[in-house]
């Protein structure tokens, strides 16, 4: 073995190392602050190593929340995990009883309906943001769970990737279910949706992570704290004067917004690499 | 006979698409035509009259040098964040790919920032470079004696939010090029080592070529990323400061919309939006297409 191939053989393991200092070093600074009192934040530079504050500082977070803000953590991760799992389960039903009639069943208009989804993609909330603002608010939804769930429910991704699933399933089976004489619906939730395991299961992990990290649509509508979300919660006690920025609190809070979808998505790894690179076809 | 095999129902595939259709209509189609309709029309914002305009809200809009500038900086930070979150992804995921020992625990600690929100990664960087208190601000100023202020100094705020943006959006990337790389037949490879080509040559002239649909596709959803996803590291870092320095398109359309409530303006604005979304969705189609055909 020659030095440089030695070298060649080390190398990857220090850029991939480098990378992921880079990737946990602000999240460490992140913990290390959510373990201190504000003024050894404050006190420029902040201390590297964990303090002794950890159970206070959460326990405050919870409980309390942030003195500028009037809504606990607890509250507000309340808020956050109806948002993800209503969006995500939403959006998987939604998605795939219109999967279902698209791929099972021939009926005018179904073309139509495809390309009504298909749409979709290319109206993110972003580029409609007063309109959508205004029918929420006709319709009475601004700060609730409705309104912050069902304009999220629609995913185009969603229906395609059932859609594919759902035309390899052989014929057959759904011919021989009818002559058995079951409903087209018992058909649905007693063959067909338990056969879409896997897929249902990568869809579940990247739209709970969609939902739970949705930031603009709640910005717009919640205004009352009974329904902040933490990533919303965060931004309002980060938004007053400077003086008034309890930072252990908002450490400890981003934290904990951090933590659920970074457990999903390091649990089911599997699933969410082949739904994400799925999706792609 | 019964490969296309359909139910006879007449009635039951119209409940099933019912609530999709409800949704995608009230909540999207509707108000899509509303921001069109309305960028024809000078609002009062409290209520009340609508008086038509033309295409009026356009022409100040693209008569309005502040509009281009927004134009002109989102597509600089776009193009920026998608190309330093593709070459960091694809030079890490070819390392990864590399037959290392602990090369799945490698893998997961790259692809878990995927979870991370883009707020968060606002709230993370500005926490490490906050001129007053950021671990790195200080740094940089007491050890290196660079005064860091992007509270201040608009080349910084614009050079803080593109990196917080590519910082977050390089997991994504990673997990498409690691599957791209993945599916790279090795026997294509080892052809080419046999013929005497060097690993850069190798990756170069075989792996990369044969990577580029899923550069293309990446490519469109990064400028994408970065031209409209990045809303919340722009609200939570910069607020579009200072001055217009991080002022892109889609904070242009909610500030001038929601904080100023010039709702003919901000509807002309989404209108402008849409059409470029469109064209990148229709221009990314049209590259799959070509790939199937081929």
């Amino acid at each position: 073995m020659t030095e440089h191939s030695r070298l060649r053989r080390v190398l990857p393991h220090i850029w991939l190392w480098l990378a992921i200092a880079v990737i946990v070093f602000p999240i460490f600074l992140v913990f290390v602050a959510s373990t201190h009192t504000n003024a050894d934040i404050l006190a420029a530079p902040m201390p590297l190593k964990p303090g002794p504050h950890f159970f206070e500082n959460y326990r405050r977070a919870l409980i309390e929340g942030s003195a500028n803000l009037g809504a606990s953590a607890w509250t507000m991760m309340k808020n956050s995990l109806i948002m993800a799992l209503g969006i995500a389960v939403g959006k998987i039903v939604v998605s795939l009883l219109a999967a279902y009639a698209i791929v099972f069943f021939k009926f005018p208009g179904r073309s139509f309906c495809f390309w009504a989804i298909f749409i979709t993609l290319m109206l993110p909330v972003e580029v409609r943001i007063m309109p959508t603002y205004k029918v929420i608010s006709d319709l009475g939804m601004l700060n609730s769970y409705a309104g912050l769930i069902l304009p999220m429910i629609v995913s185009a991704t969603a229906v395609f990737l059932f859609r594919q699933f759902f035309m390899s399933v052989p014929r057959e089976i759904a011919e021989a279910s009818q002559i058995d004489g079951a409903s087209p619906m018992a058909f649905f939730t007693e063959i067909l949706v338990p056969m879409t395991r896997t897929p249902i299961a990568a869809m579940f992990v990247i739209q709970f992570i969609y939902g739970w990290n949705q930031y603009l649509w709640p910005l717009l509508i919640t205004t009352k704290e009974k329904y902040y979300t933490l990533l919303i919660g965060i931004n309002r006690m980060l938004a007053g004067a400077d003086v008034l920025i309890e930072w252990q609190i908002v450490m400890a809070t981003t934290l904990l917004a951090m933590l659920p979808p970074v457990i999903v998505v390091v649990l089911m790894q599997k699933q969410f690499v082949a739904g994400m690179t799925d999706t792609e076809k | 006979m019964s490969k296309q095999y359909e139910f006879p129902s007449k009635g039951l595939p119209y409940l099933l698409v019912l609530p999709q259709m409800a949704v995608v209509f009230v909540f999207f189609f509707w108000p899509a035509a509303q921001a069109v309709f309305q960028s024809f029309f000078l609002q009062d914002p409290f209520g009340g009259k609508m008086l038509f305009v033309g295409f009026e809200n356009y022409s100040t809009l693209f008569e309005d040098p502040a509009y281009w500038a927004s134009f002109g900086r989102s597509f600089l930070y776009a193009a920026l964040v998608a190309v330093s979150a593709m070459t960091t992804a694809l030079f890490l995921a070819v390392q990864a790919n590399k037959p290392l020992r602990g090369a799945g625990f490698y893998k997961t600690m790259l692809i878990w920032p995927y979870a991370v929100a883009t707020m968060v990664a606002g709230v993370l960087w500005i926490f490490m470079f906050n001129p007053n208190i950021g671990v790195i601000a200080y740094f940089l100023k007491n050890s290196l004696g660079f005064d860091w202020n992007h509270l201040l100094n608009e080349r910084q705020a614009f050079l803080l939010v593109t990196i917080a943006a590519a910082w977050k959006q390089v997991a994504y990337n990673f997990v498409f090029f690691l599957a791209g790389l993945q599916s790279v037949p090795a026997a294509l490879v080892e052809a080419a080592a046999i013929d005497g080509a060097g690993p850069t040559k190798r990756f170069w002239t075989i792996v990369f070529p044969l990577l580029s649909p899923t550069t293309f596709y990446l490519l469109v959803m990064n400028v994408v990323y970065g031209f409209f996803e990045t809303f919340p590291i722009i609200h939570q870092a910069t607020q579009g400061g200072p001055g217009q320095a991080t002022n892109i398109l889609v904070y242009k359309v909610w500030r001038d919309g929601v904080v100023n409530l010039d709702l003919g303006g901000s509807s002309a604005q989404s209108v402008v939006l849409m059409i470029l979304v469109i064209g990148l969705t229709v221009a990314q189609f049209r590259f799959i297409e070509r790939k199937v055909t081929y």
